[in-house]
Formats: C-alpha cells, structure tokens, sequence
C-alpha cells in the first residue's frame, strides 16, 4: 500500500529515471540519486492528472512494437514521397472515421501517434465518446485497406500491450 | 569505410527532408501540407540523427546517447503537435481541396 503511494506509476518512475541520466550522459553516483529523486517525486506530483494506471503486460512486445513502427516509417516514406514528387492531380487526400478497439487512453495516444508518424496518415482528432479517430490521409485508393492495415500492424499489437483497466 | 556509411546516412536525410519541404510548398491544402513536416521529422532526421550518434561515438571517447533523445522527444512532440493544428483546423473550417472526400463511419 505504501509502495504504492511512494510510487503511482512505477514504469513512469523508470522512464523518467533513465531520460535524466541520458540527459546529463553520465551514470555518476550523484546523478543517479537525483534522478531517483526527480524519478519518484515526479509522478507523484502528477498522479492526480493520471487518473488510469498504465500497466504493460508485455514490456518487451512494446520494444518489438517500436521496431515494428521504426520498419513501417522506413516503408511508409518512400511511397510517400512517390505520391509528392509525382502529379498532384492523381491524389485523392480524405478524412476517414477508424474505429477505435482500443479502449486504454495511453493505448489511443500511442496509436494516434503511430499514425501521425507513418506518413500519409495524420490523426485530426478524437470523438467525444472516444469510440472513432478522424484521419486524414494523403492518399486514398481503398479505404478498407487503410482501415485494416492499421488496425494489423499498429491496432493490434497495442491491444496485446495494454491491458484495460 | 565509416565515412561511406555517414555520407549515405546524411544523404538520405537530406532527401527525405528536402521532400517534405517540396511537399510544403507545393501540396494545395492545409491539411495536406500537414503531411510533409511529419514526414521530415520521421525519417528524414532520424537519419541524420543516426548519422551523428555513429560519428560521435567513433570519433570522441564513450557512446554518444543524446540523439536517442532527440529522437525520442521528436516523436513525442511532432505527431502531438500536427494532431492539435489539424483539430484547430478542423475547429475554425479551413478549406480544403474540392476533391478532398469525406468518408462516413
């Protein structure tokens, strides 16, 4: 219980450790114990704006999902600057609605993210009842496939990550 | 050898930025031309990131971790912050070009 309240979201705690020791390069004694500090004091300072407790069921899928997100940016690109080096006429840009499963709101944030960093895909914005994503893409031949494609490669995998509560 | 890598690295970049620029300037709507910043903070200067943690950590004593925060904090802020102009966008009712389709749900 008291672990609890010392440390409200432990894997926040952890990020924000190593970023501090990244930051300063270094992992001399003096900086480890400030970061370990601004580590814990952090969140909690900030619990009260981090109502839903993030919790990773698989930690390291969420590296697998990373590398996953780094190949797709690589794909991604290099169509995408097919489409604006070629023709404007031939691009038929569009918003489209994706349906979200997800249900987590770090899941949705990472999601809308990913979309925004694969190019050809910019997340506008998210419904009232959180249910729909409103996407504008670049590019639109079939919008099945775009909505499919997302859900496979990005959808998916976090859904496998972050567990609901 | 190293120097080939880093100039091919670099090279790409380059590219990749240079093509989200030319995809500012000549996209025809707003929403559109949201299109090329995001792809030249992805790829474009993850590159030359990658270019630069290869060199200096080669070249100066220890690995250098810095760019794995530029990445990081690039990929944080620039998705956020082209998701904020588009909704703002959307708020106010930029146009945007005729052909552009609205899918339904």
């Amino acid at each position: 219980m008291i672990l609890q309240r010392l440390f409200p979201h432990p894997f926040l705690t952890l990020i924000l450790w190593g970023i501090w020791l990244l930051l300063n390069n270094t992992i001399s004694p003096g900086h480890i114990v400030l970061g370990a500090v601004l580590a814990i004091l952090i969140p909690w300072l900030t619990s009260s704006y981090w109502p839903e407790k993030i919790s990773i069921r698989h930690p390291w899928m969420l590296l697998l999902y990373v590398l996953r997100v780094l190949y797709e940016i690589l794909v991604a690109n290099a169509v995408v600057a097919k489409l604006i080096l070629g023709p404007q006429k031939n691009l038929k840009p569009g918003f489209l609605h994706y349906e979200l499963k997800l249900t987590s709101s770090v899941g949705i944030g990472l999601l809308a993210n990913t979309i925004s960093l694969t190019p050809g895909t910019v997340s506008c914005d998210l419904s009232k009842d959180r249910r729909y994503l409103l996407i504008h893409a670049l590019h639109i031949d079939d919008v099945e496939a775009i909505k499919a494609d997302i859900h496979r490669k990005f959808e998916k995998p976090l859904l496998e990550i972050f567990v609901t509560c | 050898m190293l120097e080939w890598v880093l100039a091919i690295l670099i090279l790409i970049g380059a590219f990749f930025t240079l093509v989200g620029s030319i995809g500012l300037y000549k996209l025809s709507d707003f929403y559109m031309r949201l299109h090329g910043p995001t792809k030249a903070s992805t790829l474009g200067v993850g590159a030359i990131l990658i270019a630069s943690a290869i060199h200096f950590s080669f070249k100066t004593d220890g690995v250098s971790l810095h760019e794995i925060l530029v990445t990081l904090f690039l990929f944080i802020t620039a998705p956020v912050s082209a998701h904020l102009m588009a909704k703002a966008a959307i708020h106010i009712k930029v146009k945007q070009v005729e052909r552009t389709r609205q899918l339904e749900k």
